[in-house]
């Protein structure tokens, strides 16, 4: 029983290594443009696991990422850009005083970020938590509005509808892929122990779970806050990818990707998830020529915008469809579901 | 000295009266019976003592301490657990991690040192598996620990939300129609089962009961309510020959 543990552990340590060597290799030998491809792929695991953390393992329907993420990539942003180039993007108004000299390194201005959106989805989290399903999806729906119409209103901090342009490159495969490894670990860690229980157990049935002694409301904004921060950090690592951020892309079309992430991959799952945000944000790029013109040789088309999406809501419609639950429902590709089950008498953890 | 007790206990929803002038007294370690005809204000008055409502008028003491206005998991974690009539297991959880969720109220560790697997929380755990598995093991479900909860049959599903619920660590646990859908051989292994946690785990019973093999069978003292009034208290010989009991159930011609 240890020995089967230390194998799984060996496995998953095998594993990562691999994928280091693979991302490696890719950043090698491949263009910048699948480069980028690969670089979404890391960011987009991050966002999806962090809705998924609040939607699908706690069962609150937030809306409200696109916002929380609005967030973590400004204030990442702000606190890496050069004085001297927040100067040349602040033309219309000058920046305020206390952030034109600031400047700090990216890891702490993710980690910065990733606190500050933690802090405003606490404070959102607190009025908003008492409401359930569909009422909270509308006020975290509303609240995301409200950030990104700050945001374009806020000239001298952000720059207003004229976003931020220019921002340094710093967002490589390792930092994408090194915080989508994290947030896996965090989230296989965080579900394999109590508190990974008590909020399975709110999504499950929460009068019963209040019934276990749970504090709902203290164990919901907490998994509230964690999932903003993972946004937050998100958000920060897809600023310095794209280059240019503007309030604009921050808004519901991106909480749809996100969702349809999570609704694919399967709710509370954290395998589905890491799947189909590879496998959707992949094919968002690769089902691009949808978007241009097409000959169906009874018809011609001269290039649909958007054809992409109807795709991907036909995509989703089936999905729902047949497979209510997502790819993975709530099952995890787990060493267990490779190997075959540990021997079903008491598994204890091991005594250090 | 009474171990839980409510003082003139009335709940109004609008004009409706579910329960009124509701008095109970239970000492340590008894089991009693709250009965009635349906709509009579049972499950009302087991929603009033585990603060899920608050009453419009009295008080709910727990070992004198006045618990009316707590919510529900404060009176959890001082001693109250319950199950409730359609029975609310976590359905896509295992059977031992039902269990481990009612363990949960206890865990002083943080979240972050649950992630990070620090000694402390990995002692704590530990500990909580071994209880979990041991309540288990006492009710009989230890050859399903990783079953999932919806795919037992009903009466292990019943028996694995009292075990939940002694999880908690409960000094009094309301059981709300324990044997609902039961045949009578597993009425009677019920009643059996319920005199065996309370000598095991020094508990005090209030259930709620339609099948009256049961109630007479296990409850020392009953409550009878109707149409939110207590009519009738006492013994189970004192109920059954209670005429206003009586005429509750069958009527008068």
């Amino acid at each position: 029983m240890k020995n089967d543990q230390k194998t799984r552990r060996i496995l998953s340590i095998a594993l990562i290594a691999l994928v280091g060597i693979v991302l490696f290799l890719c950043n090698q030998y491949l263009d910048s443009y699948q480069l980028r491809i690969i670089n979404l792929c890391g960011i987009y695991i991050t966002l999806g696991l962090s809705l998924n953390l609040i939607y699908g393992f706690t069962g609150l329907f937030s809306l409200g990422h696109a916002g929380f993420m609005a967030v973590g990539a400004y204030t990442t942003a702000l606190l890496t850009m050069p004085p001297q180039l927040k100067q040349m993007n602040f033309f219309l108004e000058p920046i305020v005083p206390w952030l034109a000299n600031v400047e700090v390194g990216f890891f702490w201005a993710l980690i910065i970020a990733g606190s500050i959106t933690g802090l405003i989805g606490f404070l959102i989290g607190a009025p908003v938590l008492k409401l359930r399903d569909d009422y909270l999806a509308i006020a975290t729906l509303g609240f995301s509005e409200i950030i990104r119409i700050v945001f374009t209103n806020l000239q001298n901090v952000t720059n207003g509808p004229l976003g931020l342009k220019g921002l340094p490159p710093y967002t490589t495969i390792w930092w994408s892929w090194g915080f989508a490894l994290v947030s896996i670990l965090f989230m296989a860690y965080l579900f394999k122990g109590s508190y990974g229980r008590a909020f399975i157990a709110i999504r499950e049935d929460e009068i019963a779970a209040e019934a276990m002694g749970i504090n709902i409301f203290r164990h919901k904004i907490l998994s509230f806050t964690i999932g903003s921060f993972m946004a937050g950090i998100g958000g920060g690592l897809l600023a310095h990818l794209m280059g240019t951020i503007d309030p604009l892309m921050f808004r519901f079309l991106l909480t749809f990707n996100i969702l349809l992430i999570v609704v694919l991959g399967g709710m509370g799952s954290i395998s589905g998830t890491v799947i189909s945000a590879i496998v959707v944000t992949v094919s968002m790029e690769y089902l691009r020529f949808l978007d241009g013109p097409m000959n169906f040789l009874i018809f011609k088309t001269d290039g649909i915008p958007g054809m992409r999406m109807v795709i991907f809501s036909l995509l989703l419609m089936i999905v729902i469809l047949f497979f209510q639950r997502g790819l993975m429902g709530s099952k995890e590709l787990s060493w267990d579901f490779i190997l075959g089950p540990k021997d079903k008498t008491l598994n204890l953890p091991e005594e250090e | 000295m009474y171990i839980l007790r409510t003082e003139n206990v009335t709940m109004k929803f609008g004009g409706l009266v579910a329960v009124s002038d509701f008095n109970l007294e239970i000492k340590h370690n008894e089991i009693v019976g709250l009965i009635g005809p349906n709509g009579a204000g049972k499950t009302t008055a087991f929603n009033i003592i585990t603060g899920q409502y608050t009453p419009t008028e009295g008080f709910v003491f727990f070992n004198n301490e006045d618990i009316t206005t707590c919510s529900p998991y404060e009176i959890t974690r001082l001693g109250i657990a319950r199950t409730f009539q359609n029975i609310r297991l976590f359905k896509d959880m295992t059977v031992l991690d039902n269990v481990l969720v009612g363990n949960h109220l206890r865990l002083r560790s943080p979240l972050l040192s649950s992630v990070l697997r620090s000694p402390r929380y990995r002692k704590e755990e530990r500990h909580m598996i071994q209880k979990s598995f041991n309540l288990l093991r006492d009710l009989g479900l230890d050859d399903v620990l990783y079953e999932k909860a919806y795919s037992l049959p009903y009466g292990k599903q019943r028996r694995l939300e009292i075990a939940r619920a002694l999880a908690t660590d409960p000094k009094v646990i309301l059981l709300d129609e324990p044997a609902a859908g039961m045949n009578p051989q597993e009425s009677i292994e019920l009643m059996n089962f319920i005199h065996e946690i309370r000598e095991k785990f020094d508990l005090t019973i209030l259930l709620i009961e339609h099948t009256m093999q049961v109630v007479m069978g296990v409850c020392e003292r009953i409550y009878v309510l109707d149409h939110g009034v207590t009519i009738a208290q006492g013994t189970p010989e004192e109920i059954q020959n209670n005429p206003k009991v009586i005429e509750a159930y069958l009527g008068v011609n």
